[in-house]
């Protein structure tokens, strides 16, 4: 940038073929004095892209297609893990598993989230709610599993304690199959919402006031110009939001690691925690890898259709 | 100036990135230290003693011990190997030893010169290899038996000498059945065995649960198959062959989880091992019995408010009582940095000076009788009793003791069994079902 400056084309000649090339050649001078700044700019972050990211993601893919148990060298299998993969009844459980949890952490989060952005856009404007809004999203997911665990334990459990003083049979929350996802994704809803709620609201900000102005003159009443106005205007912030819940969601692990451990009879068995045991338990890094790839065929094939339906790239402002 | 500030601060983070992602320092080996992992802090400082007797008779030599809880330790030394940041000399366990055998990660200890009959019966050479070669000096050994809540017992009037002569079988559960029956009350007030008793509306359950016991059952149902007969597998040791699909396997599985349908045993629900396992519940009072390990005593001893003792595991068909004795093991990582070092502690590990030494802490049954002997004597002197642990060892005649199943795959048995048996306890599935999995299990044998 300082280069640039140093030499602004406002300062050239602009008459006549002369003009003409001066101008080329300090273009050609900026290019290439801001491509090596660039370059420099950029290492750190291609660096880390390069090794933290691409090579094991090609050395993923490579390893989907051997048999390899991390200490002895790997071996050339084909597509035999991508086969196994497909006649193996854990594997299309566990996704349908974690499609349940994502249908149920997404649904609730989104929803919650726009109400609790719209709230505490159009009704207040206090920082200390935004923070209270945001506060569970600092606790790390394994303390808040434990902490969930030992509140929702069937016997222990204060949140079991509150039900029974009701009245209420205990809720086995974490040990039932029926409970278990549902409770998991709700723990993750109310880690994560205050977070996608943040993200929502300062879409919210980016929408012009003198809109609802205008719409109040007309005698619209707050619900019509949520639909109206906010809906539509907040889409391509919501787009992202969602993409990027979406393939987060997918990838739960921690949460079901702390509580259930995949149980029981892995009714919370998720396709992260599958490849884990798989990998780390079983050894078998090769069909880890293989149902890693799967997983990323998934997500890609999710997010360019979520991408495409949700118009993520295009704004329907001005 | 500035371009030439911004250039050297990238070029700084760029290179702080590349020898950030350089292999740091390993273990901390080097030629005077051995490295040494555990899993069970309370023995930290049993093992501690012990290095300070091996650092006076080898001066020169110093052991960095590195505890860690179960969970993370077994990721840690799997991590460890694939890093070549591996301890010299870790704890090892007998279920993860055919697995570290399969990838070739452990150093033979033939040379040590480990005598079999220095130590309790079997323990030694439960860590010989499919191979012939040693790979593990015995440590130390538990066993299982059944913690009760004295006052519990009293007030259902069971003497300690009844709960020390119990015996079941998977017909109607014996005189066991009967006494945890009793136990199990109501939030009524009405007992198990008596008429009108609520079962799902149970506040005390006669035995806690410690969840489905996974491949091997240890402190759940394996006193139960092995008193009846059954063995895990068809050899002893290195089997290749499975035996869930067993008759008499499936008979006591259905006898054992089908306690919860009478409110005898706590339903799965109320297992968690994080947040309550059966030691929780003996201590919060939902339960009156537990079995458990020997490896628990001390935290059992330390319940607040909750005055536990010790029974025998009961008679089972076969006439004697059953309880799985497992024997942990020092082994050393074929890649160790101080091999010498290495070798020499490990041999000093496995002597009667530093099992002893270990037995005086009264935590563990090291695995030299007369390191047990000093547990026996540090544990009477904090006024418990460990015979229901010791007998089973000692008396052959009334007791049998069995090892954890000794075969390849170990992890995979374990990933197939654990779902299936949480299934029949949770879910109520059948348990013929598990002839399916016993299948799956041999084909990967097999292989």
């Amino acid at each position: 940038m300082t280069v640039a400056a140093s030499s602004p084309p406002s300062r050239l000649p602009l008459r006549g073929a002369e003009g003409v090339t001066a101008k080329r050649k300090a273009r050609k001078v900026r290019e290439r004095g801001d491509g090596a700044l660039a370059a420099l700019f950029i290492a750190p972050a291609l660096l880390g892209f390069l090794v933290f990211l691409l090579w094991p993601t090609l050395r993923g893919i490579y390893l989907s297609f051997t048999r390899f148990n991390l200490l002895t060298p790997a071996k050339w299998v084909g597509l035999d893990n991508y086969i196994r993969m497909v006649h193996d009844p854990i594997f299309w459980d566990s996704l349908k598993v974690t499609v349940e949890y994502v249908v149920i952490n997404i649904g609730v989060q989104t929803v919650s989230a726009l109400v609790i952005a719209v709230l505490l856009q159009r009704l207040t404007q206090s920082a200390v709610l935004r923070g209270i809004v945001l506060a569970p999203y600092l606790m790390s997911n394994v303390v808040a599993g434990v902490v969930w665990l030992w509140m929702l334990d069937n016997q222990l459990g204060i949140g079991n304690e509150i039900i029974q003083s009701l009245g209420l049979d205990r809720v086995p929350f974490l040990a039932d199959e029926t409970w278990a996802i549902p409770t998991i994704a709700l723990i993750n809803v109310w880690r994560h919402v205050g977070y996608t709620a943040l993200l929502l609201f300062a879409g919210l900000q980016a929408i012009p006031n003198d809109m609802y102005e205008a719409a109040k003159v007309d005698g619209a009443s707050e619900w019509r110009m949520f639909w109206r106005i906010t809906m539509p205007l907040l889409r391509p912030v919501l787009a992202v939001v969602l993409i990027m819940t979406v393939i987060g969601s997918f990838q739960v692990f921690d949460t079901v690691a702390v509580t259930t451990s995949g149980g029981p009879a892995n009714a919370t068995n998720v396709l992260q925690y599958y490849i884990y045991g798989s990998a780390f338990g079983r050894f078998q890094f090769g069909y880890a890898s293989a149902m890693s790839v799967a997983l990323l065929a998934v997500l890609s094939a999710i997010t360019v259709i979520q991408y495409r339906i949700t118009r993520a790239g295009q704004t329907d402002l001005g | 100036m500035r371009i030439r500030k911004v250039v050297a601060l990238a070029g700084a983070l760029t290179l702080s990135l590349l020898t950030g992602c350089a292999k740091g320092d390993s273990a901390g080996s080097s030629g005077n230290t051995v490295t040494y992992w555990l899993w069970d802090s309370s023995q930290l400082p049993a093992y501690q003693a012990c290095a300070e007797g091996f650092e006076k008779q080898n001066p020169g030599l110093h052991v960095k011990i590195t505890q860690m809880g179960w969970g993370d330790y077994w990721t840690k030394l799997t991590a460890s190997f694939i890093a070549g940041t591996q301890p010299d000399v870790f704890t090892d366990h007998i279920q993860k030893f055919g697995q570290f055998a399969d990838l070739d990660v452990l150093q033979p200890l033939d040379d040590l010169g480990i005598n079999e009959s220095d130590y309790q019966s079997g323990l030694a050479s439960s860590w010989v290899g499919q191979d012939g070669h040693r790979y593990g000096s015995p440590k130390d050994w538990d066993t299982v038996a059944l913690f009760y809540n004295k006052k519990m017992a009293h007030a259902a009037g069971l003497t300690a000498e009844e709960l020390n002569s119990l015996s079941w079988n998977p017909k109607d559960g014996g005189t066991f059945e009967k006494a945890i029956a009793h136990l199990t009350i109501d939030k009524y007030g009405k007992r198990g065995d008596e008429p009108g008793f609520d079962k799902h509306h149970v506040k005390v359950y006669g035995l806690a649960t410690g969840g489905a016991g996974d491949s091997d059952g240890q402190t759940q149902w394996s006193n139960f198959t092995a008193s009846a007969g059954w063995t895990y597998t068809d050899k002893k040791r290195w089997g290749t062959k499975y035996q869930y699909d067993s008759k008499t396997f499936q008979s006591v599985i259905t006898w054992y989880f089908g306690l919860v349908k009478k409110g005898y045993l706590a339903p799965f629900t109320a297992y968690s091992e994080g947040a309550n396992p059966p030691n929780a519940q003996m201590g919060s009072g939902r339960a009156a019995t537990a079995f458990d390990g020997a490896w628990m005593i001390s935290t059992y001893d330390g319940l607040k408010g909750v005055k536990v003792s010790t029974a025998f595991t009961p008679v089972g068909p076969t006439g004697k009582r059953a309880t799985m004795m497992n024997g942990l093991a020092d082994s050393i990582t074929k890649n160790a940095r101080n091999k010498r070092g290495a070798k020499k502690w490990v041999k000093y590990l496995a002597s009667n000076e530093c099992q002893k030494t270990v037995g005086t802490y009264g935590i563990v049954f090291p695995a030299t009788p007369e390191g047990t002997n000093a547990a026996v004597a540090a544990y009477k002197k904090k006024g418990i009793d460990v015979t229901a642990f010791t007998r089973p060892v000692a008396d052959k005649k009334d007791f049998t003791t069995f090892s954890f199943p000794i075969t390849d795959y170990a992890a995979d048995v374990y990933a197939l069994m654990h779902p299936a048996m949480q299934d029949v306890y949770a879910n109520d599935a059948p348990v013929s079902g598990l002839g399916k999995t016993n299948d799956q299990i041999n084909f990967i044998l097999g292989q």
